[in-house]
């Protein structure tokens, strides 16, 4: 694999998944809830109608930086951001729409829906890739991305 | 109380996940999306690996009347796949791909680079608001 693919990191990126998929489980098993980022994120901003209660939201919330720090003091962790402030805010506005527009991100529909099967989460997860792929290629052919 | 502590348990995993996997690192999920330069596998191993204990999850889910510390299993009804379920995911894979996060990442940055991240949060959240404001249908009194 390296010698195809200089940078991917197959095996940390499979333990990092095993430990989302725990994660997740985790909340489906022990609490019943779907572990979406995006729906419990808005329940945190009451800004949402039903799911998860408040206090379980903002805790799995608030765990994410915790476990990224947790996590940082072991390993190496990059986040390697835009430049631009102008896109940064674009994209998260847009994020921000879409995903409740649709119901759910990379991990309702991704993690939750997709090991589940639903039909829904198979369409959407081909629908934000699709969309995703599309929009990089269109950057790169037009010089935004080196 | 113990809802609480699953809560925090679930959502540090998580976190600790995405960073061990790079995940957290918008360059290098944008090098996954960018399959005409240098593509980088790596997010394909990330799905690989969180969809597998979760699968194992839901075949315990079908064996289970009740979660263990809550009182039903609240998992999203079956709808129809719509023009809202399409047209979303579409939205979010554009936003997705112009910065290279997703929600997830997104929160879990803020450990890492807390600016452009509570930047990014930010515009995520007025998004959600006005999703929940402008795009969301009343229901008829």
């Amino acid at each position: 694999m390296p010698e195809f693919f200089p940078h991917a990191m197959p095996l940390a990126g499979f333990i990092g998944g095993l430990m989302i998929g725990v994660a997740a489980a985790i909340m489906l098993l022990g609490n019943g809830r779907i572990a979406g980022v995006s729906g419990m994120f808005a329940r945190v901003l009451g800004l949402s109608e039903g799911g998860a209660p408040w206090m379980t939201a903002l805790l799995f919330t608030a765990g994410l930086p915790l476990g990224a720090a947790l996590a940082a003091a072991d390993v190496d962790v990059e986040a390697r951001f835009p430049t631009s402030l102008g896109l940064i805010a674009v994209a998260g506005l847009i994020v921000g729409i879409g995903t409740r527009l649709g119901a759910g991100c990379t991990s309702g529909h991704g993690v939750c829906g997709l090991s589940r099967l639903s039909p829904r989460s198979i369409v959407a997860t081909g629908t934000f890739m699709a969309t995703g792929i599309a929009t990089v290629t269109l950057m790169r052919l037009a010089g935004v991305v080196s | 109380m113990r809802q609480s502590l699953l809560s925090l348990m679930s959502g540090t995993l998580f976190g600790a996940g995405l960073a061990v996997s790079g995940m957290i690192d918008p360059a290098r999920v944008r090098a996954f999306l960018d399959v005409a330069g240098a593509w980088d596998p790596t997010l394909a191993f990330v799905m690989a690996g969180a969809i597998l204990p979760m699968a194992l999850a839901w075949l315990i889910v079908r064996r289970r009347s009740t979660p263990i510390v809550a009182e039903q299993f609240h998992t999203p009804a079956t709808s129809p796949i719509d023009a809202r379920l399409i047209g979303g995911a579409a939205l979010f894979g554009i936003g997705w791909g112009l910065v290279g996060l997703c929600p997830g990442p997104a929160i879990a940055a803020l450990a890492i680079q807390p600016a452009p991240a509570l930047l990014l949060i930010a515009a995520m959240a007025l998004g959600a608001a006005i999703h929940c404001f402008a795009l969301t249908p009343r229901r008829s009194a």
